[in-house]
């Protein structure tokens, strides 16, 4: 059965975004930051949200690949609309990206490349700065040791590289899997196991590829904002982050669909299971960023614990308030079976939780790069987030329409449809 | 006529289900099924109550939140006050971080363990306890129904091993019991 969106559904869709452009305009013409820095800040943590969405989504669908399971099945379209949203998500990143080497936001501090020479010949504009001390050179007062010793790793050209790497990767990824997933459709006996195979191998390589990956790009997009601080953990962190904000997205469309007459063969037992995922990878989000907080409030180095200082002195609402929706919400209201197998309330508690992960990558985001400006979430980043929304939304009930919503030929779809637990 | 305990025995878990249901939509009660692992989807079919041992489990959780929270408030605040991370505060709530994971470890120890010997008590299967299973194949690759002519007075025990007899059983024992 093809999925066909509702007149209702495609208004909404629209609406959302209308709204939030309009909103995110009316709050842009109040950002008095310099350079519109609050602008860009929220533009990047939206971007980067809603990437991590369908990157989430991406590394779920390689996983179940990888894994060869067999109950997931069912919604793997669901996955695979999901994760068409990186086609589009890569631009406003990209967007950011480009205007912050070309300084017109000042995002990333370290791209400021006064900040890795010793010494200057001249004065303001006019200035260049060489390493060696020579006739004329003054000492720069911008000099950073720190910053200059991370030189190798952060520069602009090398920036570009990797984050090229990642994003062909990922969109040629999505691109491949989707083809293949397309294609295993009109295929039956042999030639589709050998098909599953050549993905399960194919997922594999991927992961390693998404592992280095996605533990990076968090690196060169989020932890480089506060470039003299560092965490170890900050790749695994942002990743479950990641990772459980894909896994509510699915949720929630999985329930839409069924509501909506759609995936009947999807059964409590599926629900259940995904209601599962939240659940655990919750805590696998909780259980990093505890880590990571506790063994930095632990030691008290100061280089390492100005990042949380910051954010418990200045935003403890942002910063408390996240933790506990991210961790107490799904822990006390997802721990029960029945909560995991009841649409209405699992799309209440899902909902929640959402928003409470946007609320985390706007804590990673906003205080490094707008420092005492930053003074809480107003009207421009409800506004792109509602707008960022509604064009997720739009890819991926668009990408839905696209092929059959339940898989027509697998392995595995059987044993999916007599899926229980 | 003496009480007859009826076994049925199969050779896949499918098979096993088939069987059941067919009993049970005859209006035979199934008293049991024994099997070498889980077979997904039997409790729903013979009637089987949901289990409370996540309640039971729950609890141990708490008890064991509890105890670590008071034992450590007692040791290293109470009556040794340290000096946790170089921050001399001597208050349980200002340090809470610092105890965390030992509060989380003893959770999940309560919770476990208790789990773990509530569920050996109430099937009966502590170590030492003799074996309830009738019949050793189910510990390796039969399946078997358990069903009690004391359960089930309007049947007879012809008529429910005729029943059976109709299902692709692999044999069919009956006993006094």
């Amino acid at each position: 059965m093809n999925f066909s969106i509702t007149k209702r559904a495609r208004s909404i869709t629209f609406g959302l975004m209308i709204l939030g452009v309009l909103a995110a305009v009316v709050g842009i013409m109040g950002d008095h930051t310099e350079h519109h820095q609050r602008t860009w800040a929220s533009l990047l943590v939206n971007s980067f949200f809603f990437f991590g969405i369908g990157l989430g989504a991406l590394f779920f669908f390689a996983l179940q690949n990888a894994t060869e399971t067999a109950w997931s099945v069912l919604v793997k379209r669901v996955f695979e609309s999901l994760f068409s949203y990186l086609k589009w998500g890569w631009i406003p990143l990209v967007i950011v990206f480009i205007a912050a080497s070309l300084h017109m936001n000042h995002i990333y501090h370290w791209m400021d490349h006064s900040l890795y020479h010793e010494y200057m010949v001249g004065e303001g504009h006019d200035a260049h700065y060489v390493d060696q001390l020579e006739a004329g050179a003054v000492a720069n007062p911008n000099y950073d040791t720190i910053m200059a010793g991370k030189k190798a790793f952060l520069n602009v050209p090398f920036f570009w590289i990797r984050t090229i790497a990642y994003l062909a990767t990922f969109i040629f990824a999505g691109y491949w899997f989707r083809k293949q997933s397309l294609q295993m459709d009109k295929e039956t006996g042999d030639s589709l196991v050998k098909r599953m195979i050549l993905n399960y191998k194919r997922s594999a390589l991927f992961l390693v590829f998404f592992a280095v990956f996605s533990s990076i790009l968090s690196w060169d997009w989020i932890m480089s904002i506060d470039a003299h601080w560092f965490s170890t953990l900050f790749g695994w962190y942002t990743f479950a982050g990641m990772w459980v904000s894909a896994m509510i997205s699915a949720v929630i469309l999985v329930l839409y669909l069924k509501r909506k007459g759609y995936l009947p063969q999807v059964s409590n037992s599926h629900i259940h299971d995904m209601g599962k995922w939240v659940f655990a990878i919750s805590f696998l989000w909780t259980y990093l960023y505890f880590s990571q907080f506790m063994l930095i409030w632990y030691s008290n180095i100061p280089e390492e614990v100005t990042y949380f200082q910051d954010r418990i002195n200045n935003h403890p609402w942002l910063m408390w308030g996240t933790f506990f929706i991210n961790f107490a919400v799904p822990m006390v209201l997802l721990m029960s079976r029945d909560a995991k197998r009841n649409p209405r309330f699992l799309i209440f508690v899902g909902t929640i939780i959402f928003i409470g992960h946007w609320m985390d990558v706007n804590m990673m985001v906003m205080p490094g790069s707008l420092g005492h400006h930053f003074h809480g979430i107003g009207l421009v980043e409800i506004g792109m987030f509602l707008a960022f929304l509604g064009a997720l939304i739009h890819t991926v009930l668009t990408a839905l329409t696209k092929a059959p919503l339940t898989v027509v030929n697998h392995p595995y779809l059987d044993e999916s449809v007599h899926h229980q637990i | 006529m003496a009480n007859k305990v009826i076994y049925a025995v199969y050779e896949d878990p499918e098979q096993l289900k088939d069987g059941a249901r067919k009993l049970v939509s005859n209006g035979i009660k199934v008293k049991d099924t024994w099997s070498p692992f889980p077979i997904h989807g039997i409790d729903p079919i013979i009637g089987v109550k949901r289990t409370r041992l996540a309640i039971a489990a729950f609890m141990y959780g708490i008890t064991g939140t509890c105890l670590a929270t008071l034992g450590m408030w007692y040791m290293n605040i109470f009556d040794w006050p340290m000096n946790i991370g170089g921050k001399p505060s001597m208050s349980y709530y200002q340090n809470v971080p610092a105890f965390i994971p030992v509060t989380f470890e003893f959770t999940i120890l309560c919770a476990a363990h208790g789990m773990a010997i509530t569920y050996m008590i109430r099937n009966k299967t502590l170590p030492g306890m003799p074996a309830r299973n009738p019949d050793p194949r189910s510990t390796d690759d039969k399946f078997i129904i358990e069903v009690r002519t004391g359960d089930n007075h309007g049947h007879s025990a012809e008529a429910i091993t005729s029943l059976l007899r109709e299902t692709p059983v692999f044999e069919i024992n009956e006993r006094q019991y």
